[in-house]
C-alpha cells in the first residue's frame, strides 16, 4: 500500500481491442446485398478500447455479466490470445508483440488460474507430474531434489498433503483440485496471477477456503492479482480496485470501498442492487429494461444506452470516455458528467 | 391441511457393490401458497428431494421408504399413468438450464400447445390463445411472434421466462424450481426472481425453491430447510434462521459469505468437505467439520428438535450459545 502512487504500474493495458471473426473462409464472407454480391466480414467486438493499469501488490477485479469480455481480457493479458489493437506492457516492457521464446520469462512471472479445476488439470497426470512439469520447464537447471522440495513446499502452503502427490485429479474434490491448480501456478514463483472465475464452480463453504488461500498467498508471496469474476460480494471482499465492464468497454473503475459506497455509473448501480442480500425480504433492485445489444453490431454512442433510464440524444451518438471523478474513480457516462443522476 | 406432506422420505441408490442413502428420513410440509427454500451444498440431496416428489428419479435411484402426500394422494404409490396426470399439470418443475429444458427443434408455440393438449382437450387455436396469455403474464414482448420462434433465437433470460410460462400453463398448485437462475446473470436473476414471486403470490401457488444462494432464499421464501449429507439439519422460518441460525453448519454457511466479514479480513471458512454419500460418518454427519463436536456426536444421531426459532438436528445446540468453537483438525 505504501508509496504506490510513485511506482510504475506492474501491468499497463492501453486501448486494448479484440475482435473475433465470425465468418471464416471465403464462402462465408460472400453475401448478397441489394442484388449485388459483396464480401462482408462480421466480427464480434469482445474488447473495445480498454485502458487499465494494475499496480504492484494490488488485486484488481474485473466484473461484468456474461459476454462483457472479462475472460477475453484475462486471456489477452496472459498471452493466450493476441490483441487486434492496443498494447499490453508488463513491468515497462511491451509483451503483446513478443515471440514465444521471448515470452517465456514472462510466462513464469505471470500465471493463470482457471474457473473449472475439473478441466484445467490433466486427468492422466498425477498431481506430482502436474506440479513438477512447470518447475522443470522454467528452471531446467534445478536438480531433481530441488524440484521435489519446491513441489512439497508449495503443496504444504496450499493445504494439500504432499503424501497425496502420486494420486490422480479424479481422486480429489472440487475444492482440493482448485487448491492444486493454485499450487501449480505458485510452483514457479510468479509475481502476477490472473485468476479467471477461480471460485465460481465451488460450493459456498469451499469458496471461502479457496479465497482465504488466495489472500494468504498474496500476503506471503507479495502477489499481484487480476481477478475476473461476476460475483460482486467476492469483489467487495477481495479487490483493491474494481473495473466494471459492459460489452467490452469500461464503465467504472474505482477503489472497492468507493465503488460499493457510492456507485456512479447507472450500470454499476443496477448491478449492485441486483445482488440478493441476506437481509432482503423481497427482491429489491433497479430494473433494467430494453434489449441487450449484441457485440456483433456494436451500437453507436454509449453501449449501455439501450437499457439505461438516463439515456438522451447525446448518449445515442457520442461514446462516453472514462473521466476522473472528485473521489478518484473513473466513470464513462454522459449522465454522470452532466450531473443528471440524482444521488441516493 | 397442507398441500404437500413428505414423511420419512428415504431415497437410496443401488450401486454395484453397495447401496448408498441419498436422502435419509426427510419430513416436511408445505401449505397452499407457501414458499419454502431448500438450501445446501452440492451433494446435500436438495435436487434429489425435488426429483423424488415428481417421481423423476431414474435407476439406480429408488424411494426406499416414506410417503409423499399431495392433496390427499400418496405420490409414491401412483402408477406411471396416474402420475402423468399430476406431473406438469398440478405440480410443475423449473430446471436450472432453460436451453436443456426446451426442445431445440420445436418452436415455442409447438411446445406450449403440446403441453396443453397432453392434459386438456383444447383445439390448437385455443391452446395458442392460452399460450399467448401466459407469455404476456411473464412480460414477454410480442408474444404472438415468440410462438413461431425457436429457443436458440432467444436470450437466456427470455428462455427462462418461457420455461416459467410453460410451468404455469396448466395452473399448477405447486412449482418446484431447481436452481432456476444459477445459469443467468445477476441483473437477469433479479428480474426472474421478482417475476416468480409475483406469479406465486397472485395465483396462490406453492413454491419449493432449491438453491445454494442464501440471499435468494431470504428474498423469496417464508420457510427454509437446510440440508446436509442427505438429511435436514435445520428447518424453520427463513427470517429466524438467517438472523439466528442454530445449527453449527447453518452458522458456518452464513458466516462463510464474504459480506459477513470486513473487507480484507480472512473469511470464516468451514474446514473440510461434505462427505461422499458412500462415506457418511456415523452419528452426526457434520461432526468431523464441527468446531463444537463432543465425543457423543460421533455415535448419537441427532433428531430434529425445537430450539430458538427453528427445529435443529444437533445434540449440543443448548451449549453452543455463548461458547466459542474449538479448532478443528481436519485431515
Amino acid at each position: 500500500m505504501k508509496n504506490e502512487m510513485t511506482q510504475t504500474p506492474l501491468l499497463q493495458i492501453d486501448a486494448l481491442e479484440k475482435r473475433f471473426a465470425l465468418d471464416h473462409g471465403f464462402l462465408e464472407t460472400v453475401k448478397l446485398r441489394k442484388g449485388r454480391i459483396r464480401r462482408e466480414k462480421r466480427e464480434v467486438h469482445a474488447v473495445n478500447g480498454l485502458t487499465l493499469d494494475i499496480k504492484r501488490g494490488e488485486a484488481l477485479c474485473i466484473v461484468g455479466e456474461s459476454g462483457c469480455g472479462k475472460s477475453t481480457v484475462a486471456r489477452l493479458v496472459a498471452g493466450l490470445l493476441n490483441p487486434s489493437n492496443g498494447s499490453i506492457t508488463y513491468d515497462g516492457k511491451r509483451i503483446d508483440t513478443l515471440t514465444r521464446r521471448e515470452m517465456l520469462p514472462y510466462r513464469r512471472k505471470m500465471q493463470m488460474i482457471f474457473q473449472n479445476p475439473y478441466a484445467s488439470l490433466n486427468p492422466r497426470m498425477t498431481i506430482e507430474q502436474a506440479l513438477t512439469e512447470p518447475v522443470k520447464h522454467h528452471h531446467p537447471d534445478l536438480s531433481a531434489q530441488g524440484v521435489r522440495d519446491k513441489v512439497v513446499e508449495v503443496m504444504r502452503s496450499v493445504g494439500v498433503d504432499p503424501a497425496w502427490a502420486p494420486r490422480y485429479p479424479h481422486e480429489f474434490s472440487g475444492g482440493q483440485r482448485q487448491r492444486i491448480a493454485i499450487a501449480r501456478a505458485l510452483t514457479v514463483d510468479p509475481e502476477f496471477i490472473i485468476a479467471d472465475e477461480p471460485i465460481s464452480a465451488l460450493d459456498v463453504s469451499i469458496q471461502a477456503q479457496v479465497l482465504n488461500l488466495m489472500l494468504e498467498a498474496q500476503v506471503e508471496r507479495g502477489l499481484t492479482y487480476l481477478f475476473i469474476t461476476h460475483d460482486l460480494s467476492v469483489v467487495q471482499h477481495f479487490g483493491t480496485r474494481v473495473a466494471v465492464l459492459y460489452l467490452g468497454t469500461l464503465c467504472e473503475l474505482s477503489d472497492t470501498a468507493t465503488l460499493f459506497a457510492n456507485p456512479k455509473h447507472p450500470y454499476t448501480r443496477a448491478l449492485l442492487s441486483a445482488v440478493p442480500k441476506l437481509d432482503d425480504q423481497a427482491p429489491n433492485h433497479i430494473r433494467l429494461r430494453g434489449e441487450i445489444p449484441t457485440p456483433i453490431d456494436m451500437p453507436q454512442g454509449c453501449p449501455f444506452r439501450s437499457r439505461c433510464t438516463y439515456a438522451n440524444d447525446r448518449c445515442a451518438v457520442e461514446r462516453p470516455v472514462p473521466a476522473p471523478q472528485p473521489d478518484g474513480s473513473l466513470v464513462a457516462c454522459h449522465a454522470v458528467e452532466e450531473d443528471r443522476i440524482e444521488t441516493v | 391441511m397442507s398441500l404437500l406432506s413428505v414423511q420419512g422420505l428415504t431415497v437410496k441408490f443401488a450401486m454395484r457393490n453397495n447401496t448408498v442413502t441419498a436422502l435419509n428420513d426427510i419430513s416436511f410440509d408445505i401449505g397452499q401458497g407457501e414458499r419454502v427454500g431448500i438450501v445446501g451444498e452440492s451433494g446435500a440431496g436438495k435436487s434429489i428431494t425435488g426429483f423424488s416428489i415428481l417421481n423423476l428419479l431414474s435407476r439406480p435411484g429408488y424411494i426406499a421408504g416414506g410417503s409423499i402426500m399431495f392433496d390427499g394422494q400418496d405420490l409414491t404409490k401412483l402408477s406411471d399413468k396416474q402420475f402423468r396426470t399430476i406431473r406438469g399439470n398440478r405440480i410443475a418443475m423449473i430446471f436450472q438450464d432453460p436451453m436443456v429444458t426446451l426442445n431445440p427443434v420445436l418452436t415455442i408455440g409447438q411446445q406450449m400447445v403440446e403441453q396443453l393438449q397432453a392434459h386438456r382437450r383444447v383445439s390448437r387455436k385455443d391452446a395458442e390463445i392460452i399460450a399467448v396469455a401466459k407469455l404476456r403474464e411473464v412480460y414477454i414482448p410480442a408474444p404472438e411472434e415468440r410462438l413461431k420462434q425457436y429457443p436458440h433465437e432467444l436470450s437466456g433470460g427470455m428462455r427462462q421466462r418461457i420455461v416459467i410460462a410453460i410451468a404455469l400453463l396448466l395452473d399448477p398448485q405447486l412449482i418446484i424450481a431447481d436452481e432456476p437462475t444459477t445459469a443467468l446473470d445477476v441483473t437477469i436473476q433479479a428480474d426472474i426472481m421478482e417475476l416468480l414471486l409475483e406469479l406465486c403470490e397472485s395465483n396462490n401457488v406453492s413454491l419449493i425453491l432449491i438453491t445454494h444462494d442464501l440471499g435468494v432464499v431470504s428474498q423469496m421464501t417464508q420457510r427454509m430447510l437446510v440440508m446436509y449429507a442427505g438429511r435436514i439439519i435445520e428447518t424453520g422460518g427463513t427470517r429466524e434462521i438467517i438472523n439466528d441460525p442454530q445449527h453449527p453448519y447453518t452458522q458456518g454457511l452464513i458466516n462463510a459469505l464474504p459480506q459477513q466479514t470486513l473487507p480484507g479480513e480472512k473469511l470464516r471458512q468451514i474446514p473440510g468437505n461434505m462427505p461422499a454419500l458412500s462415506a457418511i460418518p456415523p452419528g452426526c454427519p457434520f461432526h468431523p467439520r464441527c468446531g463444537y463436536a463432543v465425543p457423543t456426536c460421533r455415535t448419537v444421531r441427532p433428531e430434529l428438535r425445537r430450539h430458538g426459532g427453528s427445529d435443529v438436528a444437533c445434540i449440543e445446540v443448548e451449549r453452543l450459545h455463548g461458547t466459542t468453537p474449538h479448532k478443528v483438525d481436519y485431515a
